[in-house]
């Protein structure tokens, strides 16, 4: 197997010259592993002893493939990357490889031996130590109790805070084990998270997204603590989609797209760029977005919309500009998590700013406005999540409907609610977007997802509004309703409304936008006419790398 | 003078008891409001057992198994069946207070003997000090022997950091592998013991009688407390002595003609825990390290 | 062991059969009690639930035992809707008492067209007044409404135990802490029924409660401020959505029960006792919490559900006299019936799955069709 391995080896070291090209070809959805392994880029260090080798792993999930015969290799005190967009399967892989879940098919070989990772626990004791994204710490007490609970009971807690403090000073950590949690800031907190990992001697430390909450000082920091433990050792599996960190920190990267290995390179060698193009693939715009629009009026003016973290795992906002035009599609495009909520929540008025002068309908300062008010001026906004968000589960259709209506005429006379008009409206939104409801009283709980997506969607459509800002429209909904909802907006802004889509999906931000911006870390690129716009500058700027940005941004 | 201060301490023992079992129960993240009705089944079992046996000894262990399993029957809804913990407390003091005097009605103008004093040798002979602090009957004690528990407990051992633990954020334990529930059950367990001993004081040493509702309101003067000491075990002590010394007070005030009404010293206990609960609120750091974050929250692993 | 699997839809039987299996449930339940502890079960049940409606005028005294519960109840609905807990209703109540008392007391001479609005005005101002103290807290500071509508109650207590021990009290009470008597305008009179005359104490406050349980339906289910209450209750942030305010909200829905508590206890003296005393209720607050949830948190039902607990009230009295009881026994019936409704709200929301230890697994699915 071992040999195998080299071999590939030096085929993709053969092969390298032609990358590029291996790339933009390299979306198939129906691959056999034997083609796969001549496709497969493999880049390795040489000299290493290889810790941990997964090859053919396979994953599914009802008929979708998470893992689709990934292979995947770390050293002993590599930093090693595991690159690529939301649902491309990094989490899927790395919670296999912690034992949170069994892949299908594939060996996973742990120091050459084959092992089954049966849960967390196991992949403790091999020496795996996982630190997710949104850790969760025991706020109220201190730190080194915080450790304490995570190993086994014996040691003293006084052993254990010098323990603590002789390691802190090794790695530069500066974590003091008699402070209370809730007085950290959140990238000591993270580090506090490290240390129990650490503490457990394991050989390999993965962690999931560790800068997505860090200021740019902390993300240093945090990189010479693990380059320290690389020196001492270490292995490390680091996921992200920040281009110019992978670059600073690993020295080889491994990139997923829809399930699929698309490579493994050197970083070194590599630039932004190139990861940027095996991250995103190459998109090819669809019919119906060629149709540019003219140059509308500008409907919704955002002018540098600032907003602080509302949460520990929050992203804050930074100077957010935009104008969505009459007739168009601007989609925001842009990995999970860099703003999408906050902007979401800002732009439907949940949140609002103090200052004036931040968002505009119509050149009309709506800064101050709730929901109500904005959706009375002619704004539909369908949030990301349904449940309990658009819409209240345990209610029926009609007054899911009310939920967005109260305000506007008809609905409500003198505080009473028109029961008739009510549920009339509901069942209008009902045919004429294709819900289907197991009965007319059904509690929106009831419905599918992609049924209740129609919906809350339908609802906004219905009122023919001037501007409609959607977030994630078709997100866990099935094809044929997706395909309806864009159709849908597409209808929408050809009849002369803006359309405002935040979305993760590329390839439904290039199936339907018109002008294209991305999100990256609370900031908004400038938008792009999305006709010879390429995924490589997208898959750039959704990576945060400096090179994306060009002279117009 | 040393008489009233010795009434100060006799009435603050049921406090005590209550509150510190109660305390554990909080720090646990349960909310059981059913202390009353737990004080209420562990007095008429203490009394019960005292008076059929003529062993205050035997009703003071019975008074603590009674309150126990009254707060299992909470357990099994609040925890078990995840209902609602605020109506689930208050179904229970209803329904203690309604067994008690069930049980209670045959019991009722029958006297005991109660516990004795026990006179530490030496300690005893000191004087007023000595009868301030080392005549009590065995309770006395114990109360201030079960605070001193709770605190090393909760403070000093991995079983009270899991508690804590628990308390703060349940779902971070249940992810290091902790039985939420299980812990919780214990907990609420225990807290049912303590209002069980702190019921059975009354019967056995204040007033060696059983009346229906014998508790007036104590239980919910200890879950006032729990929140008044912020939930630490040693200022329950102190604040038990406090609002036990506000009750006396209002009787020695009475006595001597005060001009303040009595009823106004007695709000002060509640007043004084809405001023905390202020306190609490607004102060995020203050909270975080005094009032266990999933206190009255639901837990099931399932989500 | 003890799982539970949420459900997605919840069938309608179930939701309407809840109420009927918790009654049975709980006759059962107290029957092997009061079994176990050597009283003749049937015996108990009789003197409880028949004995105190075996005569039309006792069906009048049932509704006036409801009156207070279904009052209360009305009110509490919509904060238990809206998912903030007032516990402290018993409070309000006694403030509201207190209020209308002092219109009662300060203006005897006002006629009985005038005195009567205003005592109930100013009844709802001291409940809603009492109320507002969680819900200015809680807004403002995010305090525990539990916790401080629940000490409150003690305070208020305490409150009215100073005002007719002390500056209220009657002069010729011989001592008693008890107010002057009300004049017949703040006193609410008896129904007298065509054909029948007086049916046992029956007065024209258990019409009011009637009519204030028929409005507080409509308002929370036809009207825009009642539909705030759910979303905000089952989906606080699709309320935000909505564009709703939580603070409103809250504020609203503690204002409501609040001035209903006021009210109920202005009814409770005025009809019932006729001057202002130390106990002016029987844990009536606290009860009403027992009712609002036999009622699932329906305004209409609260007035079955109010009479079913009436009765069980009444029954402590009754068992009092026959059986020689303490009327708090009653609270055996209330607190398992409680006990069974709120289990009742799991075996809604979930598919209740008991295991027991090894592998003996029992399956429980109520409702499961």
């Amino acid at each position: 197997m071992l040999l195998f391995f080299f071999e590939q080896v030096q085929t993709a070291a053969a092969l390298r010259p032609h990358l590029s090209e291996a790339f933009m070809t390299a979306r198939p959805r129906t691959k056999t592993s034997t083609n796969s392994a001549k496709k497969a880029v493999v880049a390795a260090p040489t000299h290493q002893t290889l810790l941990l080798n997964a090859s053919g792993i396979v994953k599914r999930f009802g008929n979708f493939t998470a893992n689709d015969d990934v292979s995947f290799s770390i050293y002993e005190g590599e930093i090693h990357a595991l690159l690529g967009e939301n649902g491309a399967g990094k989490s899927t892989f790395v919670k296999m490889v912690y034992g949170l879940m069994q892949p299908d098919s594939g060996v996973l070989e742990w120091r050459g031996q084959p092992v089954t990772i049966t849960g967390p626990q196991h992949a403790r004791d091999m020496g795996i130590g996982m630190v997710f994204q949104h850790f969760s710490l025991f706020q109220a007490l201190t730190v080194a109790e915080n450790i304490q609970l995570a190993l086994p009971a014996g040691e003293s807690l006084s052993g254990l805070s010098d323990r603590v403090r002789r390691m802190s000073a090794e790695y530069g950590i500066g974590v003091d084990p008699d402070a209370r949690v809730h007085n950290l800031s959140v990238g000591q907190q993270q580090r506090v998270e490290i240390m129990r990992c650490l503490l457990q001697n394991p050989s390999l430390l993965i962690m999931d997204e560790p800068t997505s909450v860090l200021t740019p000082q902390e993300t240093d920091q945090l990189f010479d603590v693990l380059r320290r433990f690389s020196d001492s050792g270490v292995a490390i599996l680091f996921i992200s989609h920040k281009l110019d960190e992978i670059r600073a920190l690993t020295s080889r990267a491994t990139v997923l797209r829809r399930g699929i290995n698309v490579g493994t390179v050197d970083t070194d060698t590599r630039s932004a760029r190139q990861l940027a193009e095996m991250m995103v693939g190459e998109m090819v715009g669809d019919v119906a977005r060629n149709t540019a629009p003219s140059d509308g009026d500008v409907l919704l003016e955002i002018s540098h919309l600032s907003r602080p973290r509302p949460t520990q795992f929050a992203t804050p906002l930074r100077k957010i500009s935009l104008q969505a035009r009459q007739g168009e599609i601007l989609a925001i495009a842009g990995i999970a998590g860099n703003g999408q909520d906050e902007l979401m929540e800002a732009m439907i008025g949940e949140w609002r700013a103090e200052s004036d002068g931040i968002i505009f309908l119509k050149g009309l300062d709506i800064t101050h406005a709730g929901p109500a008010v904005r959706r009375n001026a002619g704004i539909g906004f369908v949030p990301e999540e349904r449940n309990g968000h658009a819409a209240v589960p345990t209610m029926s259709l009609a007054e899911n409907n009310l939920l967005t209506s109260h305000s506007l005429d008809g609905a409500v006379k003198n505080g009473v609610i028109d029961d008739d008009a009510m549920r009339q409206a509901a069942a209008d939104v009902a045919t004429a977007f294709d819900v289907r409801l197991p009965n007319e009283n059904s509690l929106a709980s009831a419905l599918s997802g992609g049924n209740l997506q129609k919906f809350v969607v339908g609802r906004e459509i219905a009122k023919s509004p001037e501007v409609l800002i959607v977030s994630q429209p078709t997100w866990g909904v099935d094809v044929g309703a997706a395909m309806f909802i864009r159709s849908a907006m597409l209808e929408l802004a050809a009849k002369g409304s803006a359309v405002v889509m935040i979305s993760q999906d590329l390839e439904e931000v290039f199936m339907i936008a018109h002008r294209i911006a991305v999100l990256y870390d609370g900031h908004l690129s400038a938008a792009m006419d999305a006709t010879g716009l390429t995924a490589e500058k997208v898959g750039l700027l959704m990576g945060g790398s400096a090179a994306g940005k060009g002279p117009d941004a | 003078m040393e008489q009233l201060i010795l009434t100060v301490i006799l009435t603050s023992v049921p406090l005590i008891f209550a509150a510190s079992g109660e305390l554990i129960a909080e720090r646990s993240g349960v909310l059981n409001l059913g202390v009353e009705g737990m004080m209420l089944m562990g007095a008429v079992s203490a009394f019960a057992i005292a008076m059929g046996t003529g062993s205050p000894i035997l009703g003071m262990f019975a008074g603590a198994f009674a309150g126990a399993l009254t707060a299992g029957i909470f357990a099994f809804f609040a925890l078990g069946l995840a209902t609602n913990q605020v109506a689930t407390g208050l179904a229970l003091t209803i329904f203690g207070t309604g067994l008690s005097g069930l049980i209670g009605a045959p019991l009722v103008g029958h006297a005991i003997d109660g516990l004795p004093q026990i006179h530490i040798p030496l300690l005893a002979d000191i004087p007023i000090l000595g009868m301030l602090l080392f005549q009590h009957d065995i309770m006395v004690y114990l109360a201030v022997i079960m605070v001193g528990l709770c605190a090393w407990v909760l403070n000093a051992t991995r079983v009270g950091l899991i508690i804590r633990a628990v308390g703060d954020n349940h779902d971070s334990a249940h992810a290091l592998g902790y039985s939420v529930l299980g812990v919780r059950l214990l907990a609420v367990m225990f807290g049912g013991m303590m209002a069980g001993l702190g019921g059975a004081y009354l019967p056995l040493v204040l007033t060696p009688h059983w009346a229906e509702g014998m508790t007036a309101g104590r239980g919910w003067i200890a879950l006032a407390l729990v929140v008044f000491a912020s939930w630490r075990p040693w200022r329950v002590l102190g604040g038990a002595l406090v609002f036990g010394g506000i009750t006396i007070m209002q009787l020695a005030g009475q006595a001597r003609g005060w001009t303040i009404p009595s009823q106004f010293l007695s709000m002060l206990p509640y007043l004084a825990t809405i001023i905390v609960l202020v306190l609490i609120a607004r102060n995020r750091e203050f909270a975080l390290a005094n009032s266990p974050a999933c206190l009255g929250r639901i837990f099931h692993a399932g989500k | 062991m003890i799982s539970l699997i949420p459900r997605k839809d919840i069938p309608l039987a179930l939701t309407v059969m809840t109420p009927i299996i918790a009654i049975a449930l709980t006759l059962i339940v107290g029957a092997i009690i009061f079994a176990t502890l050597g009283y003749d079960p049937l015996r108990a049940l009789y003197q409880f639930f028949i004995a105190p409606v075996s005569r039309p005028d006792q069906i009048g005294d049932l509704f006036v035992k409801a009156c207070p519960l279904i009052i209360i109840a009305s009110g509490l609905v919509f904060c238990y809707r809206a998912n903030v807990w007032n516990i402290g209703a018993e409070g309000q109540l006694i403030l509201g008492a207190v209020f209308a008392g002092y219109v009662a007391l300060t203006f005897p001479g006002l006629p009985g067209w005038a005195m009567m609005p205003l005592m109930v005005i100013a009844g709802m101002i001291g409940g809603l007044l009492w109320a507002m103290i969680p819900a200015l807290l809680k807004t403002r500071f995010n305090t525990n409404e539990i916790l401080v509508s629940l000490m409150l109650t003690y305070v208020a207590a305490l409150l009215i135990d100073w005002i007719v021990r002390g500056p209220w009290r009657d002069p010729m009470s011989f001592g008693f802490p008890l107010t002057k008597m009300y004049e017949d305008a703040a006193l609410i009179s008896r129904i007298e029924l065509p054909g029948i005359g007086y049916l046992g104490q029956l007065h024209w406050g258990v019409v009011g409660a009637l009519l204030l349980a028929v409005g507080a339906w409509f308002v929370l289910s036809r009207m825009l401020v009642g539909f705030q209450v759910k979303v905000m209750g089952a989906a606080p942030r699709a309320g935000r959505f909505a564009g709703f305010s939580p603070s409103f909200v809250t504020v609203m829905v503690l204002g409501i029960s609040g001035a209903a508590a006021g009210v109920a206890g202005m009814v409770e003296v005025s009809a019932n006792i006729g001057q202002l005393q130390p106990d002016i209720s029987f844990g009536y607050g606290f009860t009403a919490i027992i009712v609002a949830f036999l009622a699932r948190l329906n305004p209409l039902a609260v007035i079955g559900a109010g009479l079913v607990v009436a009765l069980a009230e009444l029954g402590g009295d009754s068992a009092q006299i026959a059986l020689g009881m303490p009327k708090v026994v009653t609270g055996v019936f209330k607190g398992i019936l409680l006990f069974m409704l709120l289990a009742g709200e799991t075996f809604n929301r979930f598919h209740v799955e008991i295991r027991l230890p090894k592998s003996a697994a029992t399956k429980v699915s109520a409702g499961q069709n």
